[in-house]
This record gives structure tokens, C-alpha cells and sequence, in this order.
């Protein structure tokens, strides 16, 4: 709504890796509309507060609908939307700060329900907006504005809290290759459950990790990303946990598990339930 | 019409049953064989918050015209256990009839008592289960009540058409018997409770928690989501077991936090959506309240009062919640609050809570209290034809919308369809995009604060408006404060009446009315005296009576304390 919309003056910093992944996800819905047969507007994204959540209003081209609401919170709202019309495709997109820290206690029943909600996750390893304070992902040791002697806590590892709550869908990218995220994006969406892809899309004024994560030959610095091996199983869990737990940072589909999703048990109890009028249960009270 | 008789009996009977176990079904049983046989009945309970056992009295209060109240006194105690009879025994009238189970304990020498065994009565018909209908039997002839009515009710209720159950209805019959036949020979009698006059209208049984869902899905509920919580957690039980079905949906979810932003996802997405929690749950779901109103999302969030702050007093009944759900969000918001004052407005405040949400487009708060929400009573049956159910008007024309521009509100569009927008907890344009400019903030404040205009056309009660002062009870104190100001007018006490069951926005008549007093004086169950706080800051000139137990006012208080306000008020002194 950016290009249409003068009074709307949030800026991503250049080179943010945020613009990747909303293009990202652009490609992934615009894809997924054409599949579908469905408009933009079938789809909704749930934002969360941080910069990331500001993709929301920055989408450019058919909009979809949109919900920017409070810190944290993204998950039961889109909870609420996914119950309310279970057509409606519905994406949550949020920061490593919103999702894991201050709204890490709705990835456990999100899970164990197996909504069917994509989760495009923006793992910076710090809370930008506020001006880097460190974030659950921000790394032992690191000196930032709000840990002056270093963080003290160690870095949460994502992967394996998702693995642990029962995620069904996991899968792990990086923001310099949209193209390539988008079709994770597209198959996260595809997959009948809760998915979420964790994105690693760096913060260039506090934690700029792209020779990091890309490598930089001059610098000596060995990439953090690799490829899925092609022989990498995603339907084993063990396997998924392995990879969970080792360093680096891999690109594609790292966990996928099929079970019935809350919208299809919903299917069958509304099949199964009493389905009385107010004016039935208004009887079940006569004296 | 020819000449009244004097009725020479009783007009009323309260039969309270203290103890732990069987308390709840005795009362259960006598409050529906008291309504089937055309009587008007109020039960009371109070609970210890514990799974089993534990102190638990409950009450019922039976008379020849619609209750209104609990019942101040105790006409007959009965006493399953030592504690329930010492910790009872003073509030029963000089007249009055204790009977305790002889079988478990023996009190002290007492005139007002006699004793029975009940259990052993009941292992004696071959029904152990059967000592509930000894008690009730025994009560029957105490007061005159039907004992044809008690076995009728025995019959119709443990016929189930299984095998077993003329055995079962013979045996509760033959307890009813004993009963009456012990209670005959102890010698002692009431006075005489005067024959029912049966209502000429059809009537239902139901508690205040269930009038409020009927209601709610009357006026076109089509989404709820909650969590466990005393005294609500029977309407996310009820909602789970009746509402599901067909298009609609009801789900235990993991907080508070996450009820309050699931129904505000389904408001979002076309539902009608609602949640109901006690004062923590308020608590935790302030954020999100503001939210809604800043999206302007329609949300219904019912709040079963409890003795507070904090746990407080979970099964206990207070009214302290209203400085939290009239204000419950940072920033300036003031919440829509509707809070019936019977388990009849429970009904109807259900439906207009759904009316509300959808007409002014944001949140509203339905307020009830734990004496009305487990309170069974007996009420007319709800015309659904005056209760027409809300249907959200949508957005149809092209994208582009600006569903946040105009003063005055818009259909709202839905996902799926045209007009693509942002629900936005920030600040924000016309199509829900962030802003800070100053003029957006101004034209937003003045937007949602301007549109509760759409919603003060409550419902209301004046009486003797030409008196000085006037009487405000607000929520669940509404009936005993009814009797109180009945009372007093019969004692000639020159008191105006004023009631609304939706305190903001007031109905305009009602904001007239009370403008026009020298004084309204507001009994409500809290320490700070919430509702005339608020009043006096609108300007008006309101005190208030408070009690703070965890338990319901008494009729008698009432009536001394009223006057007494009138008094310092006519001495110049403002009793606050």
C-alpha cells in the first residue's frame, strides 16, 4: 500500500534483509492466488510489532488483507481468523523478538492444534526498532545496548523448540535469495498444518551477519548456509533434530509431518454436534 | 374486582441447606418442584474454591410473587453436618426450624431443632441415595408446601425409561413419607405458605451464565473462545456443548491473552465472537480490549465478577470490576458496559451485547456477577420473536476502500471480498496504515469516541420522578435494592427510582434524570464506591452504599442504610 500511500513514512535501513523476504512472500501469494483460482484478497497477514511487522502495509502490487496488531499476539489472532472461515489463507509474519520472546507461549497450542497458518519468521538476533536490545536469538556474549557486559543468557535455538512443540512444518531460509524462499514460502502454504519458515534476514545497523551467513572469501569467513542435502529426510524426525542441532543454517524443508489439521477435527465435531436453534435450547429450559 | 383477602399465611419461605455433601441437589430439587408447582424461586449458592467438600450452603427462596432477592432470613436451616448448624443457626428467624442430620451430629440442647437421621432413613427405603428427599419431605409439612407436588416431581424426574426406575421413584417417595411423618411428630410448624398462584405465561428454569449465552446466540453469536475461570468457566462449558454446530464454533484456548486475540482474529473475519472470564481475565485481556477499539474490530467480552483484586475471592460475589472494564485499556478508551441486573436482563443483555459490538463497530463488555450467574431462577420465557439476531452489513464496492476515513462508519469489508484494508492497533489512515500525524490522531480520537453515540438507546426504569432523591442500584444488586425501595415507599419515604442495565453509554433519559437529582445514591458491592465515582465525574451528584463480604446486600441493611443517606444528606452531609 506503500506506492499509493504518501503518509505512511516507516522505512526499512538500506539493505535490510526484510525486503527480501517480503518479496518473498509476495511471489508466494501471488503464486498461490494463481493455483487457487482465489484473489489476493482471500489471503490475510497477521503482523506482529517490530519492524518486521510492518511488511503489512509495504506489499506492493494486489493487496491482501492485513491485521497489525499488538506485540506478540499474532498467532491467536490468526487463530481467530483461520476458526473463524478456514478458507481464508491466513500467514503470520513477525519477528524473532515478538514470535520467540514476548509470544513464545502461543507456538505450543498453535502446534499441538495443527492450524493450518504459514508463519514467515524474520530472525534478525535483535530488536531493531527499539534500537538493539538483544533478542532471544542474539548470541551468548554479545554486547548490545541492553547487555552492556555481554548477553548472559545463551541463544534460544529455534529449531529444536519447534521440533519439541510438534511443529508440522519447519522449514529454514535466508533473505538474500528470494526466489528461492518464495517456493519454501509457497510449500509452507501448500502443507495441510501449522508451518512456519524461519528466515534469517539480517539487520544492517545492529546486527549486520550477511558475510556470516554468505561467507566472505577475503575475510576468511567459511558460509553459515548450506543446502538441504538432497538425501536429508524431512519425515524423520530424528534426522530433523539432527540437523536442528547443527551449526549452520540450512536452506529448505527441515521437518514435514502429515496429521489432520484442528479445521478438519473442527469438520467432524460440527458433523457430530447437537446443532440447535436458540429457540431449542430456550426449551431445554421450560419447566 | 372483588374484595382482596387478607392473605392470612406466608408470602415467602427461605429454606437454606448448609453442609458439605447434597446441599447443591436438595436445593436444586425443591427450587424445580417449587417452580413446577406454579411458585416464584431464587436459589443462592456459595462454594469453598475446592473440587469436593468443604463448607457449601445453599438457598432457596420461595414465594407467591417473583423474587427479587435472596431472601434476608432463614425460615428452615437444614443441617447436614455440625458445622453447617453452628455456622448458620443466627440467621434463622424467631419462628424458624432447624432440622440436622441426627445421624452425624447432635447440637446441644436447642429449642428451634429437631434431628433426623437422614441417611439412615434412607438405607431404610433401599435407596442410600435417597436422603435429599427425606430432608424435602420433612420440609413439606413444616410450611405447607405440596408434598404431591415433592412426589411429582420424584416421578417425572427419575423416570427415565430405564429398568430399575419404578424401584428408584418408589423408594424416593417412601423417603418423601418418612420425612413428612417425622417432621409431623417433632411438634413443630411454620406459618402456613400461602398456594401458588401459577403464572399465566410460560416460564423457563435457568441460571444467570445461561440466560446470557441463550441470549448471546439469540442475537446472532457465531464464535466463542475461553478459558477456565471461576465464576464463568459455565458459559465456556455451555458455549462448548451447545454452540458448536453448523457455521459456528467454540474452543477452549490457552489464556485469557489468547481468547481475547482469537475472537478479535474472528470479529476481523466476520463473527460474531465473544468470550467470557472473571476480573484476572479482564486483567490479562486489557491489551487487546484497546486493540479492538483501536481497529475497531466488534468483540464481546463478558466478565463474571468475583471478590478481587487480584484471586481475591474466586466463589464469592462482589461488583469491583467496573473502574477495570469501563477503562480496562492504556491510552484513552472508555468501553461500552452493559451489566443486567436479573437472570431475565441476562437474556436480553446477551443479545444487545451482540447488537452493540456490530452497530458501533468495536468491543463491548457485558457485565455479571457470581450470585446471578449460578443463581437458578424462574423467568418468563423470552419472546425470540422481540430478539431479532444481528447481521453484519459487508463491504461490497470496489478496492481502495477507506474504511477508517469517514466520520461516520461504513460497512465493513471481509476478507475474500473487496476493499482490502489493515486492521491496525496503531495509529492510522483511512486504509489502516500507520501514521503519526497529528490530524489523523485527532480525527481517530474524535471517531471512536463520537460513534458511541450509536449506542445510548438502552433500555431503562424511572419511577416518582419528582423526588429529590433517587435510588441507582447497578448489575446483580438491582432485585434486593428493588425490595429495599418497595419497602421504603410503602414507609412513605418520598425516593426516586433509576435504573439502566447499560452504564455507558447511559441512555439519555437516564443521563436527564439524573442530572435532575440533588442526590442518587448507588448500593453497590465494592470498597471504593465505583459506579458513583464515576458518576460524580461525569458531574453529577451520586454517593454510594458499599458492602464488601463476598456476599449479596440484605434487604434489611438496605432499607436502614438508605435512610440514613437521605438523612446526612438532608443534614448537609455527603456520606461518600
Amino acid at each position: 500500500m506503500s506506492d499509493r500511500n504518501p503518509e505512511y513514512d516507516f522505512k526499512w535501513c538500506p539493505g535490510c534483509g526484510d525486503f527480501g523476504v517480503r518479496r518473498a512472500l509476495e511471489w508466494a501469494m501471488e503464486a498461490y492466488s494463481e493455483k487457487t483460482e482465489m484473489p489476493m484478497s482471500n489471503s490475510v497477514i497477521v503482523a506482529g510489532i517490530g519492524c518486521s511487522g510492518n511488511l503489512v502495509h509495504l506489499t506492493e502490487g494486489e493487496q491482501p488483507f492485513g491485521v497489525h496488531g499488538i506485540h506478540g499476539r499474532t498467532l491467536p489472532v490468526a487463530f481467530g481468523v483461520k476458526q473463524a472461515r478456514p478458507e481464508i489463507n491466513t500467514i503470520v509474519v513477525a519477528g524473532d523478538g515478538d514470535f520467540l520472546s514476548i509470544g513464545a507461549e502461543h507456538i505450543g497450542p498453535a502446534a499441538q492444534r495443527n492450524i493450518d497458518v504459514t508463519c514467515v519468521i524474520m530472525d534478525n538476533g535483535v530488536y531493531g526498532l527499539t534500537k538493539g536490545q538483544a533478542s532471544p536469538t542474539t548470541i551468548f556474549g554479545t554486547m548490545t545496548s541492553s547487555t552492556p557486559f555481554g548477553k548472559l543468557e545463551a541463544a534460544m535455538k529455534p529449531f529444536e523448540q519447534y521440533l519439541a512443540h510438534g511443529v508440522s512444518f519447519i522449514g529454514s531460509h535466508y533473505s538474500s535469495r528470494p526466489r528461492d524462499l518464495a517456493k519454501l514460502i509457497g510449500e509452507a502454504m501448500d502443507h495441510k498444518g501449522f508451518s512456519i519458515v524461519h528466515v534469517q534476514s539480517p539487520c544492517t545497523t545492529y546486527n549486520d551477519t550477511f558475510d556470516l551467513l554468505k561467507g566472505n572469501k577475503k575475510l576468511g569467513i567459511a558460509p553459515q548456509v548450506y543446502a538441504v542435502p538432497e538425501d536429508h529426510d524431512p519425515t524423520d524426525k530424528r534426522a530433523a533434530e539432527d540437523m536442528a542441532r547443527a551449526p549452520g543454517v540450512p536452506l529448505g524443508v527441515i521437518y514435514k509431518e502429515e496429521r489432520p489439521t484442528l479445521e478438519d477435527l473442527q469438520e467432524d465435531v460440527r458433523k457430530r454436534a447437537r446443532s440447535r436453534t436458540p429457540a431449542e435450547m430456550v426449551d431445554t429450559y421450560t419447566i | 374486582m372483588g374484595m382482596m383477602e387478607e392473605p392470612l399465611g406466608k408470602t415467602d419461605l427461605v429454606v437454606r441447606f448448609a453442609g458439605e455433601a447434597g446441599v447443591v441437589t436438595s436445593a436444586e430439587s425443591l427450587a424445580a418442584t417449587a417452580a413446577q408447582a406454579g411458585y416464584h424461586v431464587q436459589t443462592y449458592a456459595t462454594f469453598p474454591s475446592q473440587i469436593l467438600g468443604g463448607p457449601v450452603h445453599t438457598q432457596v427462596h420461595i414465594s407467591t410473587t417473583p423474587t427479587l432477592s435472596d431472601g434476608d432470613d432463614v425460615d428452615v436451616l437444614v443441617a447436614f453436618s455440625e458445622d453447617g448448624f453452628n455456622n448458620h443457626k443466627d440467621d434463622l428467624v424467631p419462628e424458624g426450624v432447624i432440622i440436622y442430620n441426627s445421624g452425624e451430629f447432635d447440637p446441644p440442647g436447642d429449642s428451634q431443632s429437631f434431628g433426623l437421621p437422614f441417611d439412615e432413613i434412607a438405607k431404610e427405603v433401599g435407596n442410600a441415595r435417597a436422603s435429599n428427599m427425606v430432608v424435602l419431605g420433612a420440609i413439606a409439612p413444616l410450611a405447607n408446601f405440596p408434598l404431591e407436588a415433592l412426589k411429582a416431581y420424584v416421578t417425572k424426574r427419575f423416570t427415565r425409561g430405564r429398568p430399575g426406575d419404578e424401584q428408584i421413584v418408589e423408594a424416593n417417595s417412601k423417603a418423601l413419607d418418612r420425612g413428612a411423618e417425622a417432621a409431623r411428630k417433632s411438634g413443630f410448624s411454620l406459618t402456613e405458605l400461602e398456594p401458588a398462584v401459577r403464572p399465566d405465561y410460560e416460564q423457563i428454569m435457568i441460571s444467570g451464565n445461561a440466560a446470557i449465552a441463550v441470549g448471546a446466540v439469540q442475537g446472532g453469536l457465531d464464535f466463542y473462545a475461553g478459558y477456565p475461570i471461576s465464576p464463568a468457566t459455565t458459559i465456556l462449558v455451555w458455549m462448548e456443548q451447545n454452540l458448536v454446530g453448523e457455521d459456528r464454533f467454540a474452543y477452549q484456548v490457552s489464556s485469557e491473552i489468547e481468547a481475547i486475540g482469537a475472537i478479535i482474529g474472528a470479529g476481523y473475519n466476520g463473527r460474531k465472537a465473544m468470550t467470557a472470564t472473571a476480573g484476572p481475565g479482564i486483567a490479562l485481556m486489557s491489551e487487546g480490549l484497546g486493540f479492538a477499539w483501536m481497529a475497531e474490530i466488534p468483540v464481546i467480552v463478558v466478565d463474571v465478577q468475583r471478590g478481587g483484586p487480584a484471586t481475591g475471592l474466586p466463589t464469592k460475589t462482589e461488583q469491583s470490576d467496573l473502574f477495570a472494564c469501563m477503562y480496562p485499556a492504556h491510552g484513552d478508551v472508555r468501553m461500552p458496559v452493559i451489566a443486567p441486573g436479573s437472570v431475565e436482563e441476562c437474556f436480553y443483555a446477551g443479545a444487545l451485547a451482540i447488537k452493540w459490538a456490530e452497530r458501533y463497530q468495536g468491543p463491548v463488555i457485558l457485565m455479571s456477577e457470581m450470585q446471578q450467574a449460578e443463581r437458578s431462577q424462574n423467568i418468563p420465557k423470552p419472546d425470540l420473536s422481540k430478539v431479532i439476531a444481528t447481521s453484519r452489513e459487508v463491504y461490497t464496492g470496489d478496492n481502495g476502500y477507506q474504511r477508517y476515513e469517514a466520520d461516520e462508519l461504513g460497512p465493513m469489508p471481509l476478507p475474500g471480498g473487496p476493499g482490502a484494508y489493515v486492521a491496525n492497533a496503531s495509529e492510522h489512515d483511512g486504509m489502516g496504515d500507520s501514521t503519526h500525524l497529528p490530524i489523523r490522531h485527532i480525527r481517530g480520537m474524535e471517531r471512536r469516541f463520537g460513534k458511541l453515540k450509536l449506542l445510548n438507546d438502552g433500555p431503562y426504569e424511572i419511577e416518582n420522578p419528582t423526588a429529590a432523591i433517587a435510588v441507582m442500584p447497578w448489575g446483580g444488586s438491582k432485585g434486593t435494592v428493588r425490595e429495599a425501595y418497595l419497602q421504603l415507599r410503602d414507609e412513605g419515604v418520598d425516593i426516586g427510582w433509576i435504573y439502566t442495565m447499560t452504564l455507558h453509554p447511559l441512555p439519555e433519559a437516564v443521563n436527564d434524570e439524573i442530572g435532575r437529582k440533588e442526590l442518587v445514591i448507588v448500593p453497590e458491592l465494592n470498597y471504593q464506591g465505583q459506579w458513583s465515582r464515576l458518576l460524580r465525574a461525569d458531574g453529577f451528584r451520586a454517593t454510594s452504599i458499599t458492602q464488601y463480604t463476598g456476599l449479596p446486600f440484605k434487604v434489611r441493611d438496605l432499607v436502614k442504610e438508605i435512610k440514613q443517606s437521605i438523612e446526612a444528606h438532608k443534614g448537609g452531609k455527603v456520606l461518600v
